[in-house]
């Protein structure tokens, strides 16, 4: 480590302060949504109207996610694509179980 | 790891990935990472589903949800059984524990994406530091999820009738006090392999901190190995951000 540090020629760029703002500015944004969340389940009555908004609230927060801290916004499109195209086989899971489940719900009861 | 003692510019130049150029512009450790997230996200998606798939084939709690109590008719209404917070024994707070996990959930990506920007800069002492608090966050996170499932497993003090009539208190694979046995076989499998995700993260930043701290990165020319693990990180917090939703709202 000390002969590195006398032999490196490494030079490091100063922070860019507008970047590092905005990353916290999204932290802001998911904390935000994470409380609105926590109240909703706490104040509103449950029902399908409920749990849209949640799945929704939900959605937002996994494209921040996704799009700012994994930098997928940054790379090719193709890129972009052939991560979110595979995709649609857990939207056709979630429509074939559920519909599933709720018809093993009818058989039972 | 024939890299690590040539500069980036010269790899670059020579053989990318042995054909001079980098398909879809991104390494090759950076693309691997995004298919076995991609695939990752398949078997945690195909667990959440079986959540909803069997709490789908169970009644519902037919009544207001003021009213609840456990019982082994109907799957439990999430929010009545996550409702302890450590050090307040007895209090109902619902949701509460579970919100200040996911909340340094996200504040340890943040600080992972922190660490990746100053890896960008070649930044030294400023990786360390944001690995560190990493780490950290990872770390308290799996103190709260040991806590959350000692407190499931050891129940409540009233506990929960049977179908034979006994009562019993807490949760395993076969029983139940909060509803059907499967609901706590779907906690146990969900929750506990979000949880071992966490822990291979802290791993993986461990070393990854280490390398940086005692300069093997800085050497190598790149921090490109910050970027990996942090793609990881941020995919296991994508994930508990779909569990809070699915296992503890709706």
């Amino acid at each position: 480590m000390g002969e590195l540090d006398e032999t490196s020629t490494v030079v490091y760029q100063p922070a860019d302060k507008a970047k590092i703002r905005k990353l916290w500015k999204i932290a802001l944004i998911m904390a935000v949504i994470t409380a609105i969340e926590f109240v909703f389940a706490t104040v509103l009555p449950r029902g399908p109207l409920l749990y849209f908004t949640f799945v929704a609230l939900t959605i937002v927060k996994a494209f921040y996610i996704v799009a700012e801290f994994m930098h997928l916004k940054g790379e090719v499109k193709t890129l972009i694509w052939s991560i979110l195209i595979p995709c649609v086989f857990v939207i056709w899971l979630v429509i074939a179980l559920l519909a599933e489940g709720a018809s093993i719900f009818d058989v039972r009861f | 790891m024939a890299t690590t003692t040539t500069s980036v510019d010269e790899v670059q130049q020579k053989d990318v990935w042995n054909g001079g150029v980098s398909p879809l512009k991104a390494s090759y450790g950076k693309l691997m990472m995004w298919f076995f997230l991609l695939s990752d996200a398949f078997s945690f998606s195909s667990l959440l589903i079986s959540y909803g798939f069997i709490r789908y084939s169970y009644p519902a709690y037919p009544d207001e949800a003021d009213n609840f109590e456990f019982s082994q008719e109907y799957w439990p209404i999430p929010e009545k059984v996550y409702e302890a917070v450590p050090f307040l024994h007895g209090v109902e707070l619902p949701l509460v524990f579970v919100g200040i996990m996911t909340f340094i959930l996200i504040l340890s990506s943040v600080t992972m994406v922190l660490a990746v920007e100053a890896g960008h800069r070649m930044d030294r002492k400023a990786v360390v530091k944001w690995m560190l608090w990493t780490i950290l966050g990872g770390i308290t996170f799996l103190g709260c999820q040991a806590w959350e499932w000692a407190h499931f497993i050891h129940g409540t003090e009233a506990g929960g009738l049977l179908p034979d009539g006994s009562v019993f208190f807490g949760a395993n694979l076969m029983q139940n006090q909060y509803g059907p046995p499967l609901f706590a076989s779907l906690f146990f499998f969900i929750t506990g392999f979000h949880g071992f995700h966490v822990f291979s993260g802290v791993v993986l930043n461990l070393i990854i901190f280490y390398q940086a701290s005692v300069g093997v990165l800085e050497k190598r020319g790149h921090y490109e190995m910050v970027e990996k693990v942090g793609l990881y990180w941020h995919f296991v917090d994508l994930v508990w951000v779909f569990v809070f939703t699915f296992f503890y709202l709706i």
